[in-house]
């Protein structure tokens, strides 16, 4: 008889070469998902009528803005179209000296202005004509048609597709691989009949013990790998006890979608701003929503960046302003709070256990660490996480290789020159000011 | 070898034929036990698809799942204001100056607000009146779940909508009928022209004033001389010598607050400190403070007045008390304008013959006299009687409780119930407005608008430091109403200030809230001002009760207040009930104080018990008809024979949880408003078990409290009265301060701050207001009575007070150095057990003790997963995250300042005081950890504190400024008996004392460098 050792061992490479084929593929996939989206934008440049556009534009941004908007009422009126509406004489003079115009007791200015909860509007004597000649073509521009928010499959049609026809060429390999295994199980299937049917027969492997007898039999071997487990074990149940209650990464869905990325980042806005009791108290206080309107009261929609393959949109970004000011109880039309308020309820981030002190003021009025330090790039977070372990090691390490800020305060004065003396040191770090002492953060 | 004895189990088996024990051969039971009862209907039990084994399984998974479920965070919410008020800066305390006027406690404070609760009571600096322990504890009955939540009618809740006509309704009926309005003294400017305005509108209103406590025979006898009905006012750190009789002055007499100006003067100063001599018949605070006591029983204390005061005959008292007076007498002529006598006797005769002997003592003010008592006794026993007998038809109660502090409450409320018109203002349902038809919700003074003149020309205002936590208005508020006035009351005040600001502008005088002004603002009170009882002063002095204690038989009862619970107010305060009395050391309870003579002969005792616990016989108070039953006995050391002791404002039934429900109410004994009353005891069975906190009562002829004469501290070098204890090393003696004589390296601790607490034990007087604002400033749990009787009381300060066994602690000393052998008359073996009683008049001496902060601390080195740890600052950290409550460090502690959780205190059913109610949890200081079971706790030297006042100067660069740095006792201690601060900063006080001779540290033989030092208590003991 024949001799056909390890007869299954190749159907069962195969199964396992496939198995780690597919595994694999999902991988490949995954990568080729991320795609770019295209963004085009529409630039809307049309011609003014009478004056220089661009001119026009500038002047606007610079004196007008504040309180007005092209489309929509702020503090004063809409201004798009308002060429057509007026006299042009008129508005020079109302542009120059509003106020004045309203003592003189012309009638349109007085219902302008008492339609405008009676806002003085600040007089422009420096304007010339001409610049408000300007201002007039800028404001009378069309309305640009809404930016086409892109569609997927449509304007970034060529990313996702080359996506889908991966899928295709790797579902079509696979199902390929599959025939060939299944063929080769049948082959080995018919040529064991065969062989059966001419006689040829396998020889008995004479016995072994098996390896695991061989193995339980070795006592040296049993103790090492049972101390090698037991390591092994202990090593990974550490690991898993050392990440409880550590919510490194931890970024939950807020009530509202504000966006660090968009105030902190794009728009430059300094943390303390926002966050102003970090300079004299224990929190940093999330803040309260009178400080969101401070800006947000001009700011009832979002011109910046988008990324729509995220979800964020414009109109995304303008349903969270409306968020804040159903919240704050703002009403956009009548441009007057409601007296309407829902306090918003913030997932808090970085939760520091109640044994544990930590003081905000400390770190930033005195020693005047920058923010990032504890919570990385902020101004890059779209959603705000924590980035930071929070843990006591990671305090005490930042204690033990910080130089303390002494220059300039009269405080640090004495002690430094007395412990920098007595350490023969330049610098004292927090920790030779004591700061690894139990009782300054447990009490 | 076996036995042939037959032993039968029963009688039963004598009868031969019994069923019983057949069937008791075969089953274990007569009868077959009835499982159904415990285990319920056995039906349903059956029919049941649950096993066993399927609720194992059930069990097993829900504790898997909870198991797991703990690895998941919480998800916490962070609220954020929509329009954050300016002034509130979240994690910032802000500070505000307010006046608390109950009718009982009168003083200036500061309220510490955090995110707009208010969180702890400091003292006001600007102002000079004492804060004592009760305004201290008196944030925490802001947040008293007990409290009025609305308006009611007829026990129904309303809208003050509702409320105001249904009053007006009321007053209208009663047109032409008697209406009595009887509140607490107000001493408010505002407050009685306002109520001048309302009994002018209602011509049947009469304004009473009720002082729980009275002192209308002192306010008498002043009106009589001065024309005004007020109480002198007593500077007593100009005075030389004082001399009380029945005073207690470092108490409520009076008003109390004068411990502070007392205390100024009992410091040595240049060889000189006043000499205090106090007659009295209680073992009072003051008393215990006294150079000299002398216990005289009450009757008695009338002719040593008038011995005093004047040359009344000593005939009839003892001998002891004879030479007394005459020693006394001859120091104060001595003394002459310095020389100062009280009394708390209430007797017009009496207090007029004080009054007249101070005529030219610089130490009585009766210019600028005090206005915080008013009532008058007549006045209030005619209401009384008046609605007893039904003359009254209307009655208008404000801030006081009749029903429950009436003497005669019971006569009292059988007629309150039939009044035609029964108005209570209330902040709680007691026992007046839970019968009242008409309950007017009032807001706590934190709550509240108000101005006090205290003094005269002393002109102090309230202001609400949180918006009313309950739909609640005040009494002003609703007069203003009533009267048709459309003003605010803070309006109101606004208007009244004018006079009395002259020229400060109203915003200053409301951040200082206080303001000495020369206006004359009239605050008389009551009817009492009508004249027609002005002529009849004099004819109530000697009234019945001194008439009645001169008679044989029977003992002389004197009633007074407890430092904790004063007149009983805050009595559903925790923190107030668990504070131990100064004297006695017992919580959570009054009880009638004997003198030991007596307390054998009516063979009534005090036992400690195994559990360490205190028991005292029980024993029935008889006044005529009256019975108190069932009143504890504590043998009280230094009371006069023949007299007893029981303190006021306790046994308060309504409004109160059941756990504060405690002690008797001993207003039934307050006849006619004096304290002193004529009583039988009685012994019943049964023993009464004390919380109490302090067993050893002396120290033994140790020297834990150094003490010296004013003779030997002026003439005798420190070496002889303060010595520094010696250790013997080869042989060789040294003082136990020298490095030589130390296990450790010592530490350099000259560079950064250095911690140090003074503690002048010639200042303290044992008050207890710094172990309030420890309660408070620490978090620190409420046990509650079983657990404190168990010695698990977890007051992070204590104040130890101590008895001589002897006359004196000195003559304690001279007897233990005199033992010679075991046996014999100076066998030490007898003796240390006789030094363990304490003398019939002991000398006391009260100590504060936290922990010491040792720089070789024992506990430190005992700890096993290193929790407790030194700081370079000097404090002894405690890492309550780190510690797994060995508790090696409190059994290695020489002080016993160590506490230890046995339990969960907060957010336990078990535990239900203040931590267990979301209202009493908004007390907690948000910068103190509150901690759990199983932790060891103890004094952090205010961590939270020094940390704070270092992080400010940081913040501004600047160094720290001494008085910058303060724990909570030291700045609650308005007798500057505590000086805290940075020994490294040789400019600050708190060096000055560590420098001073009478310094020393306790158990310094112990070695322990303790960071908390204590000064040697002088006693004036100069005789004439």
């Amino acid at each position: 008889m024949k001799q056909v050792p390890y007869r299954n061992l190749s159907l069962r490479l195969s199964l396992l070469s496939l198995a780690i084929l597919l595994t694999f593929s999902t991988f490949m996939h995954a990568q080729d998902v991320e795609a770019p989206a295209e963004n085009t934008a529409v630039e809307a440049n049309a011609d003014g009528a009478a004056g220089d556009v661009a001119a026009g534009e500038a002047l606007f941004k610079a004196n007008c803005a504040a309180c007005h908007k092209l489309d929509r009422k702020a503090t004063g009126p809409a201004l798009r179209g308002v060429a057509d509406k007026y006299d042009r004489e008129w508005l020079y003079d109302w542009v120059k000296n509003s106020q004045g115009l309203i003592a003189s007791g012309d009638a349109q200015a007085i219902k302008i202005f008492e339609e405008n909860n009676k806002s003085v509007m600040t007089a422009f004597p420096a304007l010339s004509n001409t610049d408000i000649d300007n201002v007039l073509a800028y404001t009378s521009q069309p309305k640009p048609e809404p930016t086409a928010a892109p569609v997927p499959g449509g304007g970034g049609g060529e990313g996702t597709g080359g996506g889908v026809s991966n899928n295709l060429i790797l579902g079509a390999l696979a199902l390929v691989f599959l025939v060939l295994v299944v063929m080769l199980f049948l082959v080995t299937n018919t040529l064991k009949k065969i062989a059966e049917a001419n006689g040829v027969s396998y020889p008995e492997r004479e016995k072994r013990t098996p390896l695991w007898k061989t193995f339980v039999q070795n006592q040296f071997l049993v103790l090492v790998s049972a101390v090698f487990l037991l390591l092994t074990a202990g090593y990974f149940m550490y690991g898993y006890f050392m990440q409880v209650g550590v919510d490194q990464g931890y970024a939950p869905v807020q009530p509202i979608h504000y966006s660090h990325k968009i105030h902190a980042g794009d728009n430059e806005i300094d943390c303390n701003y926002c966050h102003s009791s970090a300079r004299k108290s224990k929190t940093s206080g999330i803040p309260s929503l009178n400080v969101c309107m401070n800006c947000h009261k001009n700011i009832a929609d979002y011109n910046g960046e988008v990324d729509p393959s995220e979800g964020y949109t414009k109109e995304f970004y303008d349903g969270e302003i409306a968020k804040l000011y159903d919240a704050v109880g703002w009403d956009v039309d009548q441009q007057a709070y409601t007296g309407k308020t829902k306090p918003v309820k913030w997932v808090r981030i970085h939760n520091l256990p109640d044994f544990a002190y930590f003081n905000h003021s400390q770190h930033v009025t005195v020693a005047g660490i920058e923010c990032q330090k504890c919570h990385g790039p902020v101004e890059e977070m779209e959603i705000m996480e924590q980035f930071s372990p929070l843990t006591m090691g990671w305090c005490i390490n930042c204690h033990r290789e910080t130089n303390v800020s002494m220059a300039g305060n009269e405080y640090y004065e004495k002690i430094h020159e007395e412990l920098s003396k007595k350490y023969g040191v330049e610098q004292l770090t927090a920790a030779q000011m004591g700061g690894l002492e139990c009782g300054k953060c447990h009490y | 070898m076996a036995s042939n004895k037959k032993y039968w189990k029963s009688v039963e088996e004598l009868n031969e034929n019994s069923s019983v024990v057949t069937s008791l051969r075969e089953n274990e039971f007569v009868e077959a036990i009835p499982t159904d009862e415990f285990l319920g209907d056995k039906e349903t039990l059956e029919a049941s698809s649950t096993t066993r084994r399927d609720f194992l399984k059930y069990v097993g998974f829900t504790t898997a799942a909870a198991s797991f479920a703990a690895c998941e965070g919480p998800v916490i919410k962070s609220i954020p204001y929509v329009v954050a008020p300016d002034e509130i800066v979240p994690g910032v305390a802000n500070y505000y100056a307010s006046t608390i006027a109950d009718g009982f406690d009168f003083a200036n404070v500061l309220v510490k607000t955090r995110e707009g609760r208010p969180i702890k009571i400091e003292r006001n600096d600007l102002s000079e009146t004492g804060v004592n322990a009760r305004v201290h504890a008196s944030v925490l009955s802001l947040y008293d779940n007990n409290r009025l939540k609305a308006p009611l009618v007829d026990g129904e809740t309303v809208s003050w909508s509702d409320f105001d006509s249904k009053v007006a309704q009321a007053m209208n009926e009663m047109q032409g009928q008697n209406i009595v309005l009887l509140t607490q003294t107000f001493a408010s400017p505002s407050t009685s022209r306002l109520i001048k305005e309302f009994t002018a509108r209602y011509s049947n209103v009469r304004h009473v004033v009720y002082d729980t406590v009275s002192s209308s025979q002192a306010l008498d006898a002043f009106q009589n001389k001065f024309g005004t009905r007020a109480l002198a006012d007593y500077d007593f750190s100009k005075a030389e010598v004082i001399v009380s009789v029945g005073a207690d002055f470092l108490g409520d007499w009076q008003g109390g607050g004068y411990d502070s100006g007392y205390a100024k003067g009992r410091i040595p100063k240049n060889g000189k400190m006043s000499r205090h001599i106090q007659f009295e018949a209680n073992m009072s605070l003051t008393g215990a403070n006294a150079d000299k006591r002398i216990p005289v029983k009450p009757s008695d204390q009338l002719k040593v007045i008038k011995a005093l005061t004047g040359s009344g005959s000593t005939s009839g008292l003892p001998e002891g008390v004879v030479k007394a007076i005459t020693a006394a007498k001859a120091q104060l002529q001595k003394a002459g304008s310095k020389g100062v006598v009280v009394t708390g006797l209430e007797d017009v005769g009496a207090q007029t013959a004080v009054l007249n002997f101070n005529a030219n003592s610089s130490v009585m003010d009766t210019d600028k006299p005090r206005m915080i008592r008013k009532g008058k006794n007549s006045e209030v026993m005619n209401v009384l009687n008046g609605v007893a007998n039904g003359t009254v038809k209307g009655l208008i109660t404000v801030g006081v409780d009749p029903v429950y502090s009436f003497p005669n409450h019971k006569a009292f409320a059988e007629g309150y119930k039939n009044l035609q018109m029964s108005l209570a203002f209330a902040m709680k349902k007691d026992a007046t407005a839970s019968m009242a038809k008409l309950v007017a919700a009032t807001p706590h003074y934190l709550e509240s608008w108000g101005d006090v003149q205290m003094k005269k020309g002393t002109f102090s205002l309230t202001q609400p430091t949180i918006r009313p936590l309950f739909n609640t208005k005040q009494f002003q508020d609703c007069l203003l109403q009533w009267t048709g006035n459309t003003k605010n009351y803070y309006d109101y005040i606004k208007e009244t200030w004018t006079d009395v600001l002259e020229g400060t502008s109203w915003n200053k005088a409301l951040e200082a809230g206080v303001l000495v002004s020369g206006a004359d603002i009239d605050v008389e009170e009551g009817s009492a001002s009508n004249n027609e009882f002005s002529e009849t002063l004099e004819s109530n002095s000697s009234n019945g009760a001194f008439a009645m204690t001169s008679q044989e038989g029977g003992l002389e009862l004197t009633l007074y207040t407890k430092t904790s619970l004063g007149d009983g107010q805050q009595a559903n305060n925790p923190w107030l009930q668990e504070m131990p009395d100064p004297i006695t050391r017992t919580s959570w309870d009054n009880y009638i104080t004997v003198s030991a003579a007596d307390a054998k002969a009516m063979e009534l005792e005090n036992i400690h018990v195994a559990n360490g616990g205190l028991d005292g016989s029980l024993v029935n108070v008889k006044m005529g008809e009256i019975v108190l039953k069932n009143v504890p006995v504590i043998i009280q050391p230094g009371q006069a024979k023949g007299s007893v002791g029981l303190a006021l404002g306790y046994g308060k039934t309504h409004a109160i949880q059941k756990e504060m429900q405690t002690g008797v109410n001993a207003y039934p004994l307050y006849q006619n408003f004096n304290t002193v009353q004529k009583v039988t005891l009685e012994k019943v069975s049964g023993m009464h078990e004390f919380a109490c906190v302090q067993l050893q009562n002396t120290m033994m002829g140790r020297d834990i409290i150094k003490e010296t004469s004013l003779e030997i501290f002026n003439t005798k070098s420190v070496e002889e009265w303060n010595p520094i204890p010696k250790v013997s090393k080869d042989h060789q003696e040294i003082p136990v301060t020298s490095p030589d004589a130390d296990l450790w390296d010592g530490f350099d601790r000259s560079i950064g701050h250095h911690f140090n607490l003074s503690i002048d034990l010639n200042a303290c007087t044992g008050c207890g207001a710094c172990v309030i604002a420890c309660h408070s400033e620490n978090n620190v749990p409420v046990v509650g009575k079983e657990e404190v009787r168990k010695s698990r009381d977890m007051h992070w300060l204590r104040i130890d007070r101590y008895y001589s066994s002897e006359e004196s602690f000195e003559v304690d000393e001279v007897k233990k150095e005199e033992f010679s052998g075991l046996w014999g008359d100076n066998g030490s073996l007898g003796g240390f057990g006789e030094l363990e009683v304490a003398a019939a008049n002991p000398q006391v001496a009260f100590q504060p003790v936290m922990c010491q902060h040792c720089n070789h601390a024992p506990c430190e080195t005992v700890c096993p997963v290193a929790a407790t740890s030194h700081g370079r600052q000097g404090q002894n950290h405690m890492a309550y995250n780190r510690c797994v409550g060995t508790r090696y460090c409190a059994n290695n502690c020489p002080y016993k300042v160590r506490r230890f959780n046995w339990f969960l205190y907060n957010e336990n059913d078990e535990f239900d005081y203040q931590m267990n109610n979301d209202l009493g949890r908004m007390v907690l200081n948000p910068d103190v950890v509150v901690r759990s079971r199983g932790v060891m706790e103890k004094c952090s030297m205010c961590i939270q504190k020094t940390q704070l006042s270092i992080l400010q100067a940081k913040r501004d660069g600047r160094p720290v400024a001494d008085a910058e740095f303060q724990t909570a006792c030291s700045a609650a201690c308005d007798k500057g008996a505590m000086v805290f601060g940075d020994i490294n900063d040789h400019d600050s006080e708190v060096y000055k004392e560590k420098k001073d001779e009478r310094m020393y540290h306790l158990l310094e033989a112990v070695g322990t460098k303790p960071n908390v030092f204590y000064k040697t208590k002088v006693r004036n003991s100069q005789e004439a």
